[in-house]
């Protein structure tokens, strides 16, 4: 794994396992960014083809969890990881479920683009690509952070997601507004609030795979605390 | 969306875990053994380095590290096996429930009866299981048969062996296999009920099977002893210690929690070693 701080496991197989499985990882998490990106496109672009392809390609973020799960519990059984590898193990483990769940959202955003394009667009919102920047840069900072062991970043995604929750509640005030000024519209307000959903949700995954780094670089387990507790986690030395 | 609470409720799980309360934090541990800057020398060579460590009561403590670490030389350190080779020097104390037990007013062999050891191989002595287990007792001078049957009936169902040997108590224990030996000889040394229980790689000589019941006994047995266990199998020491020391080139290195140490440890060499790391 991280060949820059750890020294190499005197088994080099197991070394070649961690190595492949992270990368795995790694490569799930640049299949969900595409997937976001052209969601989003789909969505801002009224493409419904683009939309049709993210929701066609859902299954392949879907085949490297279970693939990426197998090699785990190929290597929890095989070499009974102790230390940081258990922990990068549990933490492969929940990260591929959040992404995948990234996925899934960006699936049904893809699949809302191809509704809100019938429905004729939804260009009086420019707000919803604002959170889509917001909600695809969390998801890439987290990947890099993962990948980098990066606690610091790890933090700062985290003050995002609190930013993305704030952005979420104003796009939901607003499309309320929206909907009862023009109540014809309701059902294409409604598929870009489900557009919003997603996209809040998809920070709440990033930030959950951010959690899951610090466990893995800290030791520490950070859900469900506040973001002072956090940050003093991060900086405690190891 | 994220609850970003500072106060967080915590939930007691301890309730959800078995009768024997997990093993938290050493400072909340009775403590059986204090070892206070002993350092130790086989002729010139020093091998242990001022050591500082508690053995807490009724847990089990297992010592890990590298072939020459030390980990066996601390163990025998503790009912002074050590005084038995040539040419070695101890310096600092060794607190068994306070009282140092290299004062010279301590006597060796009741120091022995209370601190046990069962070693890598099993060696019953080539006489009746029955004998075996009741040899303790026949040295301190009980020859009563029926306080010895006793004896030998409590001590070979604490180490887990009763059923298997109940009826050919009378046989030669060197029929016995290698696992149900090695259980014999816990069952000798508890039938003198020691304090502390020192096992020294009990389990390297032993099948899967034979492995797991012995660890099985040792927890069935820590609600009684202390036990410290020296062990090669990491993932032992894991499974069956409450407390985990490493010891490197003469050198505590850590002492923790066992489920800390084996998931967080805070030293960088206990990391490697247990990782399987170069150093």
């Amino acid at each position: 794994m991280n060949d820059t701080t750890l020294p190499h496991h005197i088994s080099q197989q197991f070394d070649a396992d961690l190595e492949e499985v992270r990368n795995n990882v790694l490569a799930m998490g640049g299949i969900v960014e595409q997937q976001l990106a052209n969601a989003l496109a789909a969505l801002t672009e009224n493409d419904v083809r683009l939309g049709e392809t993210v929701v066609t390609n859902d299954y392949k973020v879907n085949a490297l969890e279970v693939t990426i799960d197998e090699e785990c519990n190929r290597i929890l059984a095989l070499r009974q990881p102790t230390a940081i590898d258990l922990r990068l193990i549990v933490a492969i483990i929940k990260t591929i479920t959040d992404l995948e769940r990234i996925g899934d959202e960006a699936e049904k955003i893809g699949h809302l683009a191809v509704q809100l394009a019938d429905q004729g667009g939804h260009d009086k919102f420019s707000a919803l690509a604002h959170l889509g920047d917001h909600a695809r840069s969390m998801v890439h900072e987290a990947l890099d952070a993962f990948a980098r062991l990066d606690v610091e970043q790890a933090i700062q995604v985290v003050k995002k997601d609190l930013k993305t929750d704030k952005e979420y509640e104003a796009i939901s005030r607003q499309l309320i507004t929206f909907m009862m000024e023009d109540p014809r519209s309701i059902s294409r307000f409604l598929n870009v609030m489900w557009a919003a959903r997603s996209l809040e949700r998809i920070g709440d995954h990033a930030r959950n795979i951010c959690e899951y780094i610090i466990y893995l670089v800290k030791g520490k387990d950070v859900r469900h605390t506040s973001l002072e507790q956090m940050e003093q986690a991060a900086r405690e030395p190891r | 969306m994220h609850e970003n609470n500072t106060n967080v409720p915590t939930v007691d799980v301890s309730a959800l875990r078995g009768s024997s309360a997990p093993a938290g934090s050493l400072d909340d541990e009775a403590i059986a053994l204090q070892v206070k800057n002993l350092d130790f020398y086989y002729g010139s060579s020093k091998a242990l380095k001022n050591i500082n460590m508690v053995i807490p009561q009724n847990r089990v403590t297992a010592f890990i590290g590298p072939s020459g670490c030390g980990k066996s030389t601390l163990l025998r350190c503790f009912n002074r096996m050590n005084d038995l080779i040539d040419d070695i020097r101890i310096e600092g104390e060794i607190l068994l429930h306070g009282q140092n037990i290299y004062d010279r007013a301590v006597n060796v062999a009741s120091l022995r009866r209370r601190v046990g050891m069962v070693f890598q191989k099993p060696n019953p002595f080539p006489k009746s299981i029955f004998e075996n287990v009741a040899y303790g007792l026949r040295i301190q001078g009980t020859n009563d048969r029926r306080r010895l049957a006793e004896v030998v009936e409590k001590s070979l169902k604490g180490a887990a062996l009763w059923d298997e040997v109940k009826d050919r108590l009378e046989d030669n224990a060197l029929g016995l296999s290698g696992g149900q030996q090695q259980r014999l000889v816990i069952a000798r040394a508890i039938a003198i009920e020691p304090e502390v229980l020192l096992l020294d790689e009990p389990a390297s000589a032993l099948d899967p099977i034979s492995t797991l019941k012995l660890e099985e006994l040792i927890y069935e047995l820590k609600s009684r002893y202390t036990i410290i266990i020296v062990t090669h199998n990491m993932q032992q020491a894991a499974r069956v210690s409450d407390y985990c020391t490493f010891l490197l080139l003469g050198e505590l290195i850590e002492m923790a929690n066992t489920n800390t140490l084996f998931t967080n440890p805070q030293q960088k060499q206990t990391e490697d070693y247990i990782t399987g790391r170069y150093g």
